[in-house]
This record gives C-alpha cells, structure tokens and sequence, in this order.
C-alpha cells in the first residue's frame, strides 16, 4: 500500500519522484521497461531551452521559462553534466530576421532573459564555423545542454537514497479505482495507491484511459539523429538551430556535455510509438539540414544515429490535469519536456495537494547520488585512493572513454543499478566512444554475468529478448 | 619511472621491435599490452595462415605469436600486461595504468608504438533502422566465440569481405550456424584471395559483390536485414532491396589504426592511412617516437608486420644510441594514378639499410599493370604485375643507391598499363 504510485521512470516521473522523495510519503515509481529513461529521456537533443519557442499564455511556455531556470542549481545538486552554452538561431535571408524579431518578442512575453538579436560579424565572431550565407541570428543566452539520462538516473538515484521504491520489467495494463484506493495491475503483479501519477510518455493516454479522464491521443512524432566523433565536438560552441518555418524546426547542431557533436532531429509522424528505428532518408535529411547550417564538419566522423519519439498531444500543450480525483496526469510532454520537467514536477505536486495529499517535509532529506564518481572523473589523488581500495579501478575495459572494471563493477551493485549492457552504458558512457562497444561489450557482458550471478547467455543488451549469445561453442 | 625504450602494445609488431632492438644492444626495454597477453590480435586468430614468409610454414596465429614470446621471454625483455597506457606526451612521458602498480609515468628516451587497430563499427557505416542487439563486429564476434566459447548467432549475414568476416563465416558455419551470405559494397574482396576459397568457396556460401544492407530490423534481437545492390556511385538501387532474416549481422569493414595517443601527443597523421607519418627509420614527425604494425597502416600478413617492426625496433636502438642521423634534405614519397599511399613517406638516404621496402596500396583491381616510381621525371623503379587489388598490400623494394643519387625532392609511385 502505497502513498503515491508514480508510473514512468523518464525524465518527468524521475522529477516528480525526486520531488515526492522530499515529503514523508511511501513512493513507488512503476517503470515498463527493464531500466530508468529508456523512452524519449534516452534518445533527445538534450537542449536546455530558453522558452521563446512556444506560445505565450501556454503550459509549455510557462512551464519551460521556469525549468530552465532551475536547471543549473539541479545539475550541480546532483552533479550531472550541465552547460549553460547559449543558442543561436541562424537568419539566412530578410524574411527568416523578421521571424527572430517575432521570436524576440515571444520570448520577452514569456520572460526569457538575455535575448538578443545579433549581426553576421558577431555571429561569426562567436561561431566561425557557421556558413557564410548567414545574415544574423537570435542569440539566448540562457539556453544550455544537459545529459538527460544522466539527470533521470540521478534523479531516481537521490529519491532511492531517501526512500522511493522502484519496480522494472512492470508495464501498467490496467487500473481500477475503488473505495478511493487505486488498485494498479502490472506484469509484475498488482500495487495499491492512494494516489496516482501518469508520466507515461507516448503511452500517457493510455494510462490516462485506464484512469477515465477526458480522452485525448498521442501522436508519435520520430526525431533521428547522428552523433559525430569528439574530434568534432568544437566545431561549434553554442547550440545552433535554423530559423523555424511552416514546414519545422529544422534541424540543430549542437555540442553534447560530453564533448561529442550532435546532428538532428528531423520530424515524422509514425505510426508505431514505440519504433525508434532510423530510416536512410531521414538521416540524409539530418546530415543535409546541418549542412546548411555549419561548415567544415567532417561526417565520416559520425559514430552513431538514434531516433526518439516525442509524445506529440493532440490538444497542442502539455497536459497537466486531474482524470480522476487523486490522480494526477502529466502527459504530452514532447519538446520542451526535458527544459520543463523540473517545473512540472512541482505543479504536480500542487496539483496532488490540491487532491488532498498531505506534504510533510522530511527533516532528514538526503542530497547526493548513489552512483560513485568515475575513475576518469577523479583527480589524480582520488585515483591512486581508488586502486588502493579496489584493485580493479586500475583494469581499463572500455579503452575509448577509459572506463573501469571497478566503475563497471559498482554501476552493477548499486541499489537502481545496471542489469543490462545498455544499462552499463547509460550509467558510464562504456561503449559509447569512437568504437561503439566494438572492443568492451563481450567484456561487459563476462563482468554482468559474474556479478549478477548468472550464464552469459542470459545476459540482455537493454530489454527482454535482447540476447547476445547462444549458447555455448562446440 | 625512467626507461630507454617503451614499447606501446604487445603484438606481433612490439613483440619484433622489443626483439630486435634487444639484440642490437638496447637492455632496457618495457613493453606494455593491456590485455591479459601478450600476442594482439593473433591469439583470437586461431586459424592457418600465418608466416609464409618470415617462417616458410603455416602457422595460426596463436602459434606464431609464441615464437616471438618465447624469444622474448628468453631475451629477458620486461613487460607489463593488464596494463594500458592513457596518455603520451611530445616529451616521451606516458601515463600508465594497471592493478597492480595504479596510476604512474614513465619516462621514455625513445617509444615504439605498436597499438594496433580497432574496427569499424555500425555506427561509421551510419546504417539505417533498429538498434536490437546481434550487430556484432566480426572481431567482437571472434572474441566471443574463439577465446570465450560462446556462439552469438544462428542464421548470419556478414557485411563486408574483410578477412575477419571471412573467417568467421567459416568458424561460425563450423560451429553450426547458417552463414547465409557475405555481402561486399565494392566489386571486389578487401580479404585476402586465399581466405575466400579457404572459407567461403569451400563451404557454399555466397559472395555478392556490389551489394550491402540498407536497414537493420528487429526491436529487440535482430530479425532480419534489408540488403540491395549498389550502382557504380555505391547508391543503393531500390527495385533490389530484399528482406533476409536474419539473428545475426557481422561487420568486416574496415579496421582504423588506433592512434588516439600518437594524436594527443601531436604525432603527424596521414589522412589516407589514419596512421603516422613515418619516415625510413619508421620515425614519426616526433623525435624519438617511432611506429610499426597496424598501427601505421593496415597490414593483411602479419610477416609484412614484422618485417617492418624489425626496422623500427632496429632504429630505435639507433636512435638511442645516437647514431641515428636527422639532419639532410628527406625525399618525400606520393602515390598517384591508382596508387592510395605509400609508407614510409620520408626517406633520409643516410640512415637507410641495403634497401627501402615501401609499401602500399592500390585504389581499385587493376590487370596488367606496371608499378613504377619516378623521380623528377626518371623512373627509378618498375615491375610488371598481372593483378593488383586493393584487399593484398604491394611491397617494392628499393636499393640505398637510389637513394644516395637524388638525395632530395619527391618520388612518386603510380599504376600504368603494361
Ligand atoms: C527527438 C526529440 C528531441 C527532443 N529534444 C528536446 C530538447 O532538446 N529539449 C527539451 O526540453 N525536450 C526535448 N524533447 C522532449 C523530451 O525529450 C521529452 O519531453 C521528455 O524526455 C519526456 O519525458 P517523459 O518522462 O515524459 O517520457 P519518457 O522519457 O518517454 O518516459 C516515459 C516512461 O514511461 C514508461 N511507460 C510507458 N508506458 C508504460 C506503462 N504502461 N507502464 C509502465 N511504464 C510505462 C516508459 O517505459 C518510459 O520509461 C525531445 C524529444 C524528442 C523525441
Ligand atoms: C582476424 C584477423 C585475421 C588475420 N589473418 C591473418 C592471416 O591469416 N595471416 C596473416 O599473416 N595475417 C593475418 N592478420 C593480420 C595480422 O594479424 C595483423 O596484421 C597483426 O596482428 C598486426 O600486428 P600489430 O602488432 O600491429 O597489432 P595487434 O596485433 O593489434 O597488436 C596491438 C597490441 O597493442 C595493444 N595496445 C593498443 N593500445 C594500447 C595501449 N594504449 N596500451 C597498452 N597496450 C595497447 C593491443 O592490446 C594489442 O595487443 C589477421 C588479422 C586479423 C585481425
């Protein structure tokens, strides 16, 4: 019996748990899949935006101003890759400046600080690498990049530390109401809750059918993308995106918090919300698109493509609202989502205060993560201390971002950690590098199966069915 | 820590090198690998094949590693496994890991790098689809089933006709899989002729030249491959896309020298072999730095390997010992006309042997062709060869003569129809 049951471990559950963790409450955070940010957490641009983007008067213009400015104290409190870089918005001709003017105003409206509109020579001052065919751009200062799954997996981590349970491998199916109690059923057995959260992602409006609100629909709207070497992570220093028209947003180039270049997303209607796969147009789409922006990017640096699926409503805004009375919905939440995420973690909370969930402060609040720091993040005396205690801090197994059997060994027992490959790396970055994995995954799978006691080929790269081995050789 | 020479990485290459420069009177030596062997890649290489030249005899590649381990061993030359070297700097200082001694520096008064090479993943080829898991490179794919006994797939497409992709589709089908088809974008076979026959003409699997995959499918393990024929342009041609099912895609395609350390350091890199430039001594633009093996450029017969680490480990000893010269005018070296690159791309004619062996690679399969080097307008060099191909390394050798006549200027290698 549970206070509050949270259902999706993405960036939005993730801070509404964080948040919940705060209060004297029993929490636990339903998650489908086997890990926490394996839906559009995992796979976005990782922009902090300023918020001049969306509609004045809208949630999403509200909600994004207000997350943005709660980003950096967050990412320093749970020490997660954060970096206020600033955007810029390219103006290629007369027409697209007069649309950075009306941005300008848009983001005035929504309160976004330290707008500015600047001309070709700045730009350029700023961004050599930008074409030359540009003729200015709308510079935000206070955008930034962050890394989403490290911030979800924080998150949870620091709401663990102070209390929230956790269930994986749990897809909600259904739910019932009764007696004011929510008898929540899942593949791995039922929960009861006196009070709900829907932060589903593309399945929102599922959750949110099951809970008997007002119907809406999600509509799948796939962004791929190509993620290049570091050796292409200064070609630009600011976030770079092409003035929006009818037909999109265009597509970004932007450096990651780790260094790497990051190309995309395009935008297309799928039918399938859970089909993350790439398409050789739409990556040619992506390539093309950064092509018009920047110059002297050399592709045959790109090290992988993804795509992720943006839980587009049907309403047009963030739907934030009440189905039933004691459940909550925070669905919708497409791009600014990430931004937003923070700030709708709190009106959650109002919103499930308002339904009469009593919020006691808990004085014993714990910050922190639980996640040890890398050995490639330690300076060189935390190092020697590392090897000290654990030999095996000094054995390098993903050799292109120098990542530990000691890291890997610690991101596999910790309490929320990895049970898979792809887990290892989310937590890391091992096999993220230039070789992709090419070198450490067979041995990554060797250290999941000693630590996790079981036959290798019962190891997963990220969910059920996900095998890598056969069976033993003859 | 302070040392003569450091080797870095304990293949066949620093095995050679280590060698050769303890026999001509270098006694302080450290080679250090980071696998849990010495060896490289040659211990998950388990099949014939190597040491037609150096040896006169088939040996695999685990056979003929331990030769030169042995010899090493008896030689007395130190080394350190599990051990990885993080860092290198212009001044010859690394930073080393390991269990058992952490985090220290060495310096070095001259370093051999011999770090090899690592494949080329999915990711560079930039194939479209589902990330599910049974995308192996071939050589994940080798460590798995040669060194960790377990197989990784039971219906199999390969991507690409390297040679570790041809050895595998004849070690997997061995092991009970359906290899169902190698795939080659290019109209001909990067792998080497033998490796053909030996691995795919011998147990009916077909090679379709001009052909790749364009979509990977499956959400969680892979289901299948959409592959299609290329035209000459390498564009995929759409009324030849077809679904194969699949449980397994392996990548032969292509291997890139690692050079990570040698780029930090500011080593001078060759943008068509991803490898140093080196010079006759296999001197890289850093003084005392030098380099041999994959790392340099790719090698597809080990014996080439040791041959050239031969040379660098002799030079390095040399160089120690102050006898190597630097000063004088270098004769660079160019490929033209069919002619991708050559190594060594310097050549100071004082510091040369008997001869030069340069190698190289040619940039498509030609027939009847003469090999020629010329120096301002003179041909120093020719041989008539009834095929070149991309997939087998050309060698020339050179007499020192030659070379101490033009003293300067630029050699250029190139292709001609016979
Ligand atoms: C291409 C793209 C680019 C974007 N770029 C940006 C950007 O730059 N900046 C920005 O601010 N925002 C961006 N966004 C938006 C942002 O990524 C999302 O708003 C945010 O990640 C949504 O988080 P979430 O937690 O709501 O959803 P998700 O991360 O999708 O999480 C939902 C979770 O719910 C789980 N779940 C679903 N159904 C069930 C069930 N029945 N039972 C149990 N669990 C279930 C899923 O497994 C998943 O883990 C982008 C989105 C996309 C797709
Ligand atoms: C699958 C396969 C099949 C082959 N088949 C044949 C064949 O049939 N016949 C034939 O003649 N040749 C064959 N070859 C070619 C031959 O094996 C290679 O050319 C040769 O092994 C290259 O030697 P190397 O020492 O340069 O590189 P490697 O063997 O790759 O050795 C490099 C070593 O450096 C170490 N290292 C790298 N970086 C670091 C670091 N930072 N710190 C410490 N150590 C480091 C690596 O761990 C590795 O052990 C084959 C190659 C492959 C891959």
């Amino acid at each position: 019996m549970y206070d509050v049951a949270v259902i999706g471990a993405g960036i939005t559950g993730a801070c509404i748990v964080r948040e919940l963790s705060k209060y004297d409450l029993k929490i636990i955070v339903i998650e489908g899949s086997y890990d926490i940010a394996n839906g559009a957490t995992k796979a976005n641009s990782g922009i902090v935006h300023a918020g001049y983007d969306a509609k004045e008067g809208t949630l999403k213009a509200k909600l994004n101003v207000l997350g943005n400015r709660m980003y950096e104290d967050l990412c320093r409190e749970l020490n997660v890759p954060y970096k206020n870089n600033g955007s810029l918005v390219i103006a290629f001709n007369d027409e697209e400046m007069k649309t950075l003017e009306l941005l300008l105003n848009r983001g005035l409206k929504n309160g976004v600080e330290g707008l500015e509109i600047i001309d070709k020579n700045t730009l350029l001052n700023l961004e050599p690498n930008i074409s030359d065919r540009a003729k200015g751009a709308l510079y935000a200062k206070s955008a930034g990049i962050v890394s989403p799954y490290e911030l979800a997996l924080s998150l949870c981590e620091s709401a663990y530390l102070n209390g929230a349970e956790f269930i994986f491998d749990a897809k909600v199916t259904n739910i019932i109401k009764e007696k004011g109690k929510f008898t929540i059923s899942t593949s791995k057995g039922q929960i009861i809750s006196n009070f709900v959260v829907n932060a589903a992602g593309v399945n929102a409006d599922e959750i949110n059918k099951m809970l008997g609100g007002e119907k809406f629909s999600i509509i799948p709207r796939r962004g791929e993308y190509c993620l290049l070497d570091k050796s292409q992570g200064n070609i630009v220093n600011r976030i770079i995106f092409n003035t929006p028209t009818e037909k999109g947003k265009g597509i970004l180039v932007s450096p990651t918090t780790h260094g790497n270049l990051l190309l995309g997303p395009n935008a297309h209607v799928i039918e399938d919300k859970l089909d993350v796969s790439t398409t050789g147009f739409g990556l040619e789409e992506v390539i093309e698109g950064a092509k018009k922006n920047i110059k002297n990017v050399n592709l045959r640096e790109i090290i992988t493509s993804f795509s992720g699926v943006r839980a587009t409503p049907s309403t047009g805004d963030f739907i934030i609202d009440v189905p039933t009375r004691g459940a909550v919905n925070a669905a919708g939440i497409e791009s600014p989502g990430l931004t937003s995420a923070p700030a709708i973690a709190i009106m959650v909370l109002e919103l499930l205060h308002k339904e009469g969930l009593t919020l006691n402060f808990k004085s014993d609040f714990k910050n922190g993560r639980i996640l040890p720091k890398r050995f490639i993040d330690m300076n060189d005396e935390e190092k020697k201390a590392a090897i000290e205690k654990d030999k095996r801090y000094g054995k390098i197994i993903c050799r292109c971002e120098q990542i530990t059997e000691g890291d890997i060994v610690n991101a596999i027992n910790c309490p929320l950690g990895a049970k898979t490959v792809d887990g290892v790396k989310k937590r890391l970055r091992a096999g993220m590098g230039r070789c992709q994995g090419g070198f450490c995954m067979p041995r990554v799978v060797e250290i999941l199966s000693r630590e996790l006691k079981t036959e290798p080929e019962n190891i997963l790269k990220a969910d059920s069915g996900s095998y890598i081995l056969t069976g033993k050789t003859k | 820590m302070e040392r003569d020479l450091v080797i870095i990485g304990g293949g066949p290459a620093g095995l050679a090198a280590a060698i050769e420069a303890k026999e001509k009177g270098i006694d302080d030596i450290l080679i250090i690998e980071r696998d849990k062997s010495l060896g490289g890649i040659l211990n998950q290489c388990i099949h014939n094949g190597f040491g037609l030249h150096i040896f006169g005899e088939q040996l695999t590649g685990p056979e003929y590693a331990d030769r030169f381990i042995k010899k090493a061993k008896d030689l007395g030359i130190e080394y350190y496994l599990n051990t990885m070297v993080l860092n290198m700097t212009e001044d010859k200082t690394i930073t080393v890991l390991n269990e058992n001694e952490g985090l220290f520096n060495i310096k070095a008064k001259a370093v051999i790098c011999a770090m090899g090479c690592r494949e080329r993943t999915r990711g560079a080829l930039n194939i479209p689809g589902t990330r599910p898991s049974g995308v192996f490179t071939a050589g994940a794919a080798q460590r798995f089933v040669n060194m960790e006994g377990y197989n990784v797939g039971k219906e199999v497409v390969i991507l690409g006709s390297g040679d570790i992709g041809l050895i595998m589709a004849r070690r997997m089908t061995l092991e009970g899989a359906k290899v169902k088809m190698v795939l080659e974008i290019m109209p001909y076979s990067t792998g080497l002729k033998r490796n053909i026959v030996q691995c795919l003409d011998d147990f009916d699997i077909p090679l379709k030249f001009n052909y790749t995959v364009v979509k990977i499918h499956g959400r969680e393990r892979l289901e299948g491959v959409t592959i299609a024929k290329v035209d000459e342009n390498r564009k995929p041609i759409e009324q030849t896309f077809e679904y194969v099912k699949c449980d397994t895609l392996l990548l032969s395609v292509g291997l890139i020298p690692e050079n990570e350390l040698s780029r930090e350091a500011g080593v001078e890199i060759d943008r068509v072999t991803s490898g140093p430039i080196v010079t006759e001594a296999m001197q890289t633009s850093i003084d005392g730095i030098f380099a041999c093996g994959n790392v340099v450029h790719v090698h597809d017969l080990v014996d080439f390997v040791t041959m050239e680490s031969r040379l660098a480990g002799r030079m390095a000893a040399k160089y120690i010992k102050g006898e190597l010269k630097k000063d004088g005018d270098f004769i660079s070296t160019k490929g033209i006309d069919g002619i991708r690159y050559v190594v060594p791309h310097k050549i100071n004619p004082e510091n040369v042997e008997d001869n030069v062996n340069f190698f190289m690679r040619v940039d498509n399969v030609y027939k009847n062709v003469i090999i020629y080097a010329e120096h301002d307008g003179q041909i120093i060099y020719k041989a008539k060869k009834p095929m070149v191909s991309p997939g087998e390394m050309e060698s020339i050798k050179i007499k020192k003569n030659v070379f101490e006549n033009i003293k300067s200027g630029e050699i250029k290698f190139g292709l001609r129809r016979a």
